[in-house]
């Protein structure tokens, strides 16, 4: 077993009976955001002022795997920055397990865990060092850090390197220090920031399954991701989120399931699209809904067998020149494409 | 405090680890400069025996402010400008101010190491023609510890200004003129040969720590007047606190 508490934060580990309030599902709100906005100040004079977070509101309950998900821009890493205490927020409110913010920062630095999206780990220490002196800062006795950090070096394969300056560590290896970091002081709360950017395939996977099994230990997790199969795969909740505002909230399933139709067929064609044509589309059988947009049909459709030979020959009846054609199961992408107009990865 | 005790413990534990080249940086340049000003020039009769007794105090002055200024002004450069290593001390659970006001805490325990090794040292190669006579301990530590602690806010101040990429700019346009219009090498009073320029160097906080050097070192060579040094260094040392934790702040929150 390693040192995270079995129901996030709550310090008597293994306490049986904690355990199973939580099974009872008795949910507790950690993490309260309240129309939060944040617009930063133009750095030069001329400068523009951006509006990062456009009022938005939504809460975690203990023990949630929580997302936030959207393209790069979107706001997520204001709205964690504002959560761990480093933004200000301009406009609305933000509580971990009751306290505020802005209010009461360093109370509030001592129930969370904080794995942000650069590498900020000390480079004049090693890799056991910086864990160490990270659970100095908050407190933690010398035997208990001691025992601590070689339980999080060996369950996150770091022991062979632990007395090494973090110089040479390999994507994969930063991440994982920055975790065990975050871990050392036993958070309630852990907020990883893009957690999987620039990992290669193998690392990812080895990284879901570690935030899996602490989620599973009773850790609650909220992060960012602007990969939708992450979301997918580790969230039990997902807020989208566009331009600073908050665009829906549900499980994965839920929203998946709340894309019209689920099916997707997007036509790219040489031209315009004419209306004739779409008025001929819409009748296919399955057709839910239709967007024409230029060069670009998208049909929503709830199912897809015989769809796209139906939807090219009615092209090419109506000479409709079709350059490009492709079919997609229910998706998170989907759903962000239908929300929005535009796809994740653009 | 538990924290802040924790922060200070990490950033001696670099210093201990990095000494050998923090004590080449420190000792090098004044053990150079004491050699040729303290030894050989006065060997060879260009300059008067008596030069040393006005150069020893401006050397431990510039040694002690030099060594608190950079020991909080670099790192802080390229931790905000680049590393953002600092991140992990600003979530720590105490306040940004004292983030900012523990980093001014190691500046100055810096500079008493390198006025520990620099004052022996110079002392040594110039020891024959020093005459030393009426020390006054009090005002030296005062002044040592009042020099050490506005050099390390000095540097705060700068650490949360300069760009990484001007910091080559920051020692030729800024730390010059400082070190030489400081009064390292000569007594302000001797100034009054040229009046302008006698009143020019008041607004360079290092004349206040070589005149208080000098006047606890070496009471009997020309020096200001006590009540303006301690005047100069606590007014300086209050304004570069408030100036550099304003920034730190600032620079530390978005």
């Amino acid at each position: 077993m390693f040192g995270v508490p079995p129901l996030g934060g709550i310090e008597n580990k293994g306490d049986d009976r904690l355990q199973a309030e939580l099974q009872n599902e008795i949910m507790e709100t950690v993490i309260a955001v309240e129309e939060l906005s944040k617009t930063y100040k133009p750095k030069a004079r001329k400068g523009i002022e951006v509006k990062a977070l456009d009022g938005i509101s939504f809460q975690v309950s203990r023990g949630e795997f929580f997302g936030l998900l959207g393209p790069n821009g979107a706001g997520k890493t204001t709205t964690i920055g504002i959560l761990t205490t480093r933004v200000l927020p301009t406009g609305g409110t933000a509580q971990i397990e009751g306290t505020d913010v802005a209010r009461q920062p360093v109370a509030v630095k001592r129930r969370i865990g904080v794995v942000p999206q650069v590498n900020n780990l000390d480079r004049s220490l090693t890799a056991k060092e910086i864990l160490l002196f990270h659970a100095e800062y908050f407190g933690v006795s010398k035997q208990e850090r001691e025992s601590l950090a070689a339980e999080l070096l060996k369950r996150f394969e770091l022991t062979e390197r632990a007395d090494e300056k973090v110089n040479g560590f390999s994507g994969g290896m930063v991440q994982r220090l920055k975790i065990a970091r975050a871990l050392m002081h036993q958070p309630a709360i852990l907020f990883l920031d893009e957690p999987t950017t620039g990992l290669d395939p193998q690392s990812r996977r080895a990284m879901w399954e570690l935030l899996t099994e602490l989620n599973q230990k009773g850790l609650t997790i909220l992060l960012t991701t602007h990969y939708m199969e992450e979301a997918d795969q580790l969230c039990g909740r997902i807020a989208i989120i566009d331009h600073g505002k908050l665009l829906t909230l549900d499980s994965p399933a839920q929203l998946k399931r709340s894309v019209p139709g689920g099916y997707l067929i997007e036509l790219q064609v040489r031209d315009e699209i004419s209306e004739p044509f779409v008025t001929a589309l819409r009748p296919l059988p399955g057709v839910v809904d239709i967007k024409a947009d230029r060069d670009r049909v998208r049909i929503y459709a709830d199912r897809a067998e015989g769809l796209l030979a139906n939807a090219m020959r009615l092209a090419g009846e109506h000479d409709v020149m079709v350059t490009d054609a492709h079919v997609s199961e229910p998706s998170l992408e989907n759903l962000f494409l239908h929300l929005t107009g535009r796809s994740l990865r653009e | 405090m538990t924290t802040f005790l924790a922060l200070l413990h990490r950033d001696l534990r670099v210093v201990r680890r990095e000494l050998p080249s923090f004590l080449l940086r420190v000792v090098l340049n004044p053990l150079l400069f004491t050699f040729i000003f303290g030894f050989v020039m006065p060997r060879m009769g260009i300059i008067q025996r008596g030069y040393t007794e006005m150069l020893l105090p401006g050397i431990l002055g510039l040694s002690m402010t030099l060594s608190s200024m950079q020991a909080v002004s670099l790192p802080l450069v390229i931790d905000f400008g680049w590393s953002k290593e600092i991140e992990d001390r600003l979530l720590a659970p105490i306040s940004i101010m004292g983030v900012g006001f523990e980093k001014i805490v190691v500046g100055v325990i810096q500079a008493i190491i390198a006025g520990v090794v620099v004052l022996p040292l110079a002392w040594l190669l110039m020891g024959v023609h020093l005459s030393l006579t009426k020390v006054d301990a009090f005002h030296f530590v005062t002044v040592a510890l009042l020099s050490s602690y506005l050099f390390a806010a000095f540097g705060m101040v700068l650490g949360t200004v300069v760009a990484p990429q001007q910091i080559s700019l920051l020692f030729t346009v800024l730390l010059a003129p400082m070190i030489f219009f400081g009064c390292a090498y000569y007594p302000w009073a001797t100034l009054h040969v040229i009046p302008w320029f006698q009143y020019a160097v008041l607004v360079n906080p290092l004349v206040y720590a070589n005149e208080g050097f000098r006047l606890a070192l070496t009471p009997q060579m020309p020096h200001m007047p006590l009540w303006l040094v301690y005047a100069a260094l606590i007014g300086f040392s209050i304004f570069f606190t408030w100036l550099g934790l304003r920034n730190f702040n600032k620079r530390a929150l978005d």
